[in-house]
């Protein structure tokens, strides 16, 4: 654990290289996390924090742009889609479980 | 083929990929040294042709208005798929009353959830408004402006307000803004054919610079693509919220 | 090595959505990922457009002429992240469709297609 922050602390040139390495570690983190969390509701939670981290990294390469929408699109829209596509699914899924078990 | 199999062929394919993507990467100029000259140019001198300050939004929708013209047209056809595909996927439920009340069951939203979304529902819209209003100066435009908007509907959602909503049929409401934004971007880009420029020219007056009505085209351009993106996203929201209805008649 | 770790993260950020795509039981699981690798383009094409001690191109506050990144690749990427959630959600409705027609989220479930 101490070896990549003696590294960076080593190699930077200013603050702002500090920053940059500590946001993309963050990112890189947590696009392994999204991958292993294999339930899809748990994934939609780390997923929104995986795109406020990618909202954060493109902001720190100074392209504030980019940046606002990919708030709103990484942390909002996506886990909200895939929350509704899920409860759909599982809706539907309870529904034909009940129709097979009620006799007919 | 078995998962393992697969996984083992991935393995060994993706090292490979993993190695020729590291070897090609690393003969890339160093991570913030050189500039391309394309953007050393506009950075100079786009402010100066275009009275725009924000030079990206001037490269979207001046410079390289061709593929903003793509990826709109990308938008709209993926926003008339979604329709398509759940449209018909809203399935008559014909429940018994037992059923009905199984459904009922889920939880009531939580005042504080309540209270929190439906006083952000203002500010947002203001934000987003404000977004797409000055994308032509400081970082903003048509279409990050756009989805800051078309959060809205989700809040309006999450406050459990969405019935009231949907009783209104804003969906012929938000088709029609979806194709005024999506034609009215088409109709200007070729407006400059039609008056002798070339296709997709800034014909308009330019403006001073750092003033709201400056960019030429640009305003327009914003308010065009907040509208397509504003309807065309709440249009696949509302579709995706109607999926999930309990529809709780009698 | 410094001048290229950075992109290093859009070479991981592809591998591990790739490995997700590949390993993934869920559909929405594997269009999550997708959009994974999507991002790594993202972030690599960033990389590519910055300039050690630059700003970003508004030049609302500062004069023109202060060194600014790349304002090309910042077009590019920011058409492509709005577009992508609503391919996303193309790719999502799809999944649902699979799910209506053969019960199962599961890619490894669905039926092979008789001619």
């Amino acid at each position: 654990m101490g070896a990549p922050v003696t590294a960076i602390i080593v190699a930077a040139r200013d603050a702002t290289d500090v920053v940059q390495a500590v946001v993309m570690l963050l990112v890189a983190a947590l696009g392994l996390a999204v991958v292993v969390t294999r339930e899809p509701v748990h994934q939609a939670m780390v997923f929104a924090i995986f795109g406020a981290a990618l909202a954060v990294l493109f902001l720190v390469v100074q392209a504030p742009d980019v940046a606002l929408s990919a708030i709103v699109v990484g942390a909002v829209a996506w886990p909200a889609m895939s929350l509704f596509t899920l409860a759909k699914a599982r809706e539907r899924d309870r529904r034909s479980g009940r129709e097979r078990e009620r006799p007919k | 083929m078995s998962p393992r199999v697969r996984l083992g062929m991935f393995v060994v394919g993706g090292i490979g990929l993993v190695a020729i993507l590291l070897w090609g990467v690393g003969g890339l100029p160093r991570f913030g040294s050189a500039e391309s000259r394309y953007a050393t140019y506009l950075n100079t001198h786009a402010v100066h042709q275009r009275h725009a300050t924000n030079v990206v939004s001037a490269v979207v929708f001046d410079y390289r208005g061709f593929d903003t013209l793509g990826e709109e047209f990308i938008l709209f056809a993926a926003v008339m798929g979604v329709t398509l595909l759940l449209r018909s996927q809203r399935e008559e439920h014909d429940d018994s009353p037992r059923d009905r009340a199984e459904a009922r069951r889920t939880a009531d939203t939580s005042d504080a959830v309540r209270v929190g979304t439906l006083a952000l529902i203002g500010p947002v819209w203001l934000l987003g408004l404000y977004v797409v209003a000055h994308g032509q100066l400081t970082p903003g435009g048509g279409f990050q402006g756009g989805v800051v908007l078309a959060a809205a509907p989700l809040l309006l959602f999450l406050a459990g307000r969405y019935l009231l909503v949907r009783n209104v049929h804003p969906m012929h409401a938000l088709d029609l803004a979806e194709g005024t934004g999506a034609g009215g971007f088409t109709v200007i880009a070729l407006l400059g054919a039609v008056i002798g420029a070339a296709v997709m020219a800034n014909f308009i007056g330019k403006g001073q610079v750092a003033s709201v009505f400056s960019g030429g085209t640009l305003p327009v351009f914003n308010l065009l693509v907040g509208l397509e993106v504003v309807a065309g996203v709440t249009l696949v929201l509302y579709e995706f919220m109607e999926q999930t209805l309990f529809v709780r008649g009698d | 090595m410094r001048g290229t770790l950075p992109y290093a993260l859009a070479v991981w950020l592809f591998a591990v959505g790739l490995y997700g795509v590949v390993t993934s039981r869920n559909f929405v699981h594997m269009i999550m990922c997708l959009s994974i690798v999507q991002a790594a383009t993202y972030v690599l094409i960033l990389q590519v457009g910055y300039v050690r001690g630059a700003t970003a191109p508004i030049f609302f506050d500062v004069p023109v002429g202060t060194p600014a990144v790349d304002p090309v690749v910042q077009s590019l990427v920011l058409t492509d992240v709005v577009v992508g959630v609503v391919v996303g959600a193309l790719l999502l409705s799809l999944a649902l469709q699979a799910h209506k027609r053969t019960g199962t989220l599961d890619p490894n479930d669905l039926r092979t297609l008789v001619g």
